[in-house]
């Protein structure tokens, strides 16, 4: 039965892998670096978190809200800012628990850089504070009909859930940060307000240049040769499309005090990591437990079957 | 199979129990000493298996109910809340949705089982037409609780498929505007949705209740699909033969589903479901679960009318068909051997049946287009033609291997082969899996 179970899930991940083959466009073959929470064991890297989150916080945040993130749960357990008990020299007073996110020195000075709008007091008006633990991430806009406004008519999306509203998500992210050509492609024109990406499932056969279509065609041998190959599907076609962000990671431009390198690729890895913590932030939790399941299963599953063999060691015919 | 009581009340409240309302007796008549042929193999198991789903999916979708919200616009933020500050939420939500794939892997292996080994013909009719009553409502249930979390793939995937009841002549249009609960999918969809998503597990309980009575009246099939002649020689009591190797089975079961709740627990959904519904926002692929892709593929596979049956109705029509054919499968297979183990056409023809389902679940999630669209017009074609022809025919025309002459007879008979494959190494008892139980 282990092998039928066995092949069922093979089947159904054949046909999970061959239904994303279907996705319209041609996009780019993602990148994969390796990810600290892959596989069974993996789990994330804490100080990778910190860093993403501070890229989040200076880069994307000017456009994309976390709505579903409350700065608490960034000091919980397998978040960014989790302590497991007070640091000395902070000198706070005996009987804190700093591993508990809402006494979190951390989070609680974090929170306190931001300001939020609270109300209605006695008086009815609404009025400003600083944030707390327990308030949620303030976003950039005050509403989705600004965010699209000030972005050229696209809605910058929330990110909270990002990294797992996207077919195999955290190469994807890290894809289309690291993918936009240094200089514009030869074959395509880049519409008004977008910018073209390999990995964005868009279209570009409306972007071609003129002299690149032939009887409404696109003369692929010319594609072929007019561009740089990494752009170019097999089939002639250019990949990816075009859509309103601008490359948002440029090296350098986010201060690492720890020492790791300052560049874009770095950036990337970061950000798209916090960002995967930010969809999953119970993942280390959760393989963790499931080891133990796993394990307990497997014995409990061992001892039945000693006791099937020997119950039915008496069965007579 | 019913037979004689042979339950003793030993001590005195078991005595008083049994003269009031003799559940222990129920208990131990269906569960303990129950006589069950001695030759189930694995494939008997996921009846336990399925039981045990079913509770699980309860016991967590109750957990789930306390947290989560059944409004437009709290719904997909509520499960948000589940997956986040709900202790164990997580847990209880990836089980959950884990669950329903799990139970259909299971109903579907289950179906299979039931099929290859003839187990819908008499005595058994009833015992399979409920069967296929607790299949359609796991359908039903699956699919409103898909519709929950309130993403992208629950909305559309709501809205394609209530539509259509529009097929239906005359009061379609009724009809979906009743599952709507409006003019469109919105709020009062999602909040009958909810109610009845909460009932219908407990009208599957019921149902499961129903099919267990069912089966312990004629009792268990078997694979060499003969009847138990001698209960001495044939049958073993259900505890704790059975109970140890379904419960053997349940845990390596177990296994499977925990490595996709702990280590794979979105595999089996689709991204765009992690994105909240937006009326105004078609995905570009609007895809059901992987467990309806066969009859997803069905539906689609009618894109020509028929006389005054139009495109989308005939769709309809074979995808329920699909189903509700197996309701009168009783009748169309009429065969005296139930097993296809001595069926030597018809055990081809099955298993060309099982292929032709597959690639139409692989076909279900490839677009409606080209050669796809062709080859699942000729595995529904097949698949129709099994039930409707290949059955029917081979019923008289088949000429069956010699069958047996008892239970008891078969395992010795697959146990001689099996020896003959396996020498000189001589086999322990209880033999290796996944043979019949010796």
């Amino acid at each position: 039965m282990i092998k039928t179970l066995a092949s069922t899930a093979t089947a159904l991940a054949v046909a999970l892998t061959g239904a994303q083959a279907f996705a319209a466009g041609v996009t780019k073959e993602l990148k994969h670096p390796e990810w600290a929470w892959e596989g069974p064991l993996g789990s994330y890297d804490q100080k990778q978190l910190q860093r993403g989150f501070q890229v989040y916080r200076e880069v994307c945040a000017n456009c994309h809200s976390l709505q579903l993130i409350a700065f608490r749960h960034l000091g919980e357990k397998g978040g960014p800012f989790y302590l497991e008990s007070c640091p000395a020299e902070l000198g706070l007073p005996e009987g804190t628990n700093c591993s508990d996110p809402v006494a979190n020195p951390i989070i609680k000075s974090l929170a306190a850089e931001y300001t939020v709008t609270d109300g209605p007091d006695e008086y009815g008006d609404m009025f400003e504070r600083p944030a707390t633990p327990a308030d949620y991430i303030p976003g950039p806009y005050a509403n989705k009909e600004m965010a699209t406004f000030a972005n050229g008519g696209a809605y910058p999306p929330d990110q909270s859930l990002l990294v797992k509203a996207r077919p195999n998500g955290a190469n994807y992210m890290y894809s289309l940060l690291t993918g936009y050509p240094s200089e514009p492609l030869n074959t395509i024109n880049e519409p008004d307000g977008g910018y073209y990406n390999p990995y964005y499932p868009g279209d570009t056969v409306g972007l071609m240049k003129e002299e690149y279509i032939h009887d409404g065609h696109i003369d692929k041998k010319k594609v072929k040769e007019a561009e740089d190959a990494k752009y170019v599907s097999k089939e002639g076609y250019i990949y990816g499309g075009a859509f309103k962000m601008a490359q948002p990671l440029y090296d350098e431009m986010v201060i690492y005090e720890d020492g790791t390198p300052m560049t874009m690729d770095q950036y990337a890895k970061d950000v798209t990591a916090f960002l995967m913590w930010a969809a999953e932030p119970k993942l280390d939790e959760r393989k963790g437990m499931g080891k133990f399941v796993m394990a307990y299963l497997f014995i409990f599953a061992g001892v039945t079957y000693a006791s099937y063999r020997q119950i039915w060691a008496n069965a007579k015919y | 199979m019913s037979h004689q009581s042979t339950y003793n009340p030993s001590t005195g409240v078991e005595k008083w129990i049994d003269e009031r309302m003799p559940i222990v007796r129920l208990g131990y008549d269906s569960f303990v000493d129950f006589p069950t042929p001695k030759n189930l193999n694995y494939w008997y198991t996921f009846g336990g298996i399925l039981a045990v789903v079913l509770m699980v999916q309860i016991v967590t979708g109750v957990i789930l109910a306390m947290h989560y919200t059944a409004h437009v616009d709290y719904a997909f933020q509520s499960v948000e809340h589940i997956m986040r500050d709900v202790n164990y939420g997580w847990l209880m939500r990836y089980a959950h949705a884990n669950g329903a794939s799990m139970f259909f892997i299971a109903v579907y292996l289950h179906i299979a089982r039931g099929l290859y080994y003839g187990s819908y013909k008499a005595p058994r009719e009833i015992l399979w037409m409920i069967g296929v009553v607790i299949f359609l409502l796991m359908m039903g249930t699956a699919f409103m609780g898909y519709v929950l979390p309130w993403g992208q793939m629950s909305f559309w995937g709501a809205t394609v498929i209530t539509s259509l009841a529009s097929a239906v002549p005359i009061i379609g249009d009724p009809i979906k505007t009743l599952l709507w609960g409006g003019f469109s999918v919105d709020n009062p969809t999602l909040n009958r949705f909810f109610a009845l998503h909460y009932l219908m597990p407990f009208l599957i309980a019921g149902a499961v209740i129903l099919h267990i009575w069912a089966l312990h009246v004629p009792g268990n099939n078997n694979p060499s699909g003969i009847e138990v002649k001698d209960v001495k020689k044939d049958a073993l009591p259900f505890h704790p033969y059975y109970t140890v190797k379904d419960g053997f089975a349940i845990i390596v079961f177990l296994l499977l589903f925990a490595a996709f709740v702990f280590f794979m627990p979105n595999s089996l959904g689709h991204p765009d479901n992690y994105i909240p519904a937006d009326p105004l926002a078609t995905p570009a692929h609007i895809v059901p679960e992987w467990y309806f892709l066969p009859f997803y593929a069905m539906l689609r596979a009618i894109d020509f009318p028929v006389l005054f049956i139009d495109a989308k109705l005939g769709g309809v029509i074979v995808m329920l068909g699909s189903i509700l054919i197996w309701l009168v499968l009783p009748w169309l297979d009429r065969s005296q051997v139930r097993s296809m183990r001595y069926r030597p056409i018809a055990k081809w023809f099955f298993w060309v049946m099982v292929a032709a389902f597959c690639f139409l679940g692989w076909l279900g999630a490839a677009p409606a287009e080209g050669w796809y669209v062709l080859a699942s017009k000729i595995c529904t074609l097949y698949y129709f033609a099994y039930f409707l022809v290949v059955l029917p025919v081979l019923s008289v025309r088949e000429t069956p291997l010699p069958l047996p002459t008892s239970i008891s007879e078969a395992v010795l008979q697959d146990k001689g082969k099996k020896k003959a494959e396996s020498e000189p190494a001589t086999q322990p008892a209880g033999g290796p899996i996944p043979a019949p139980a010796e």
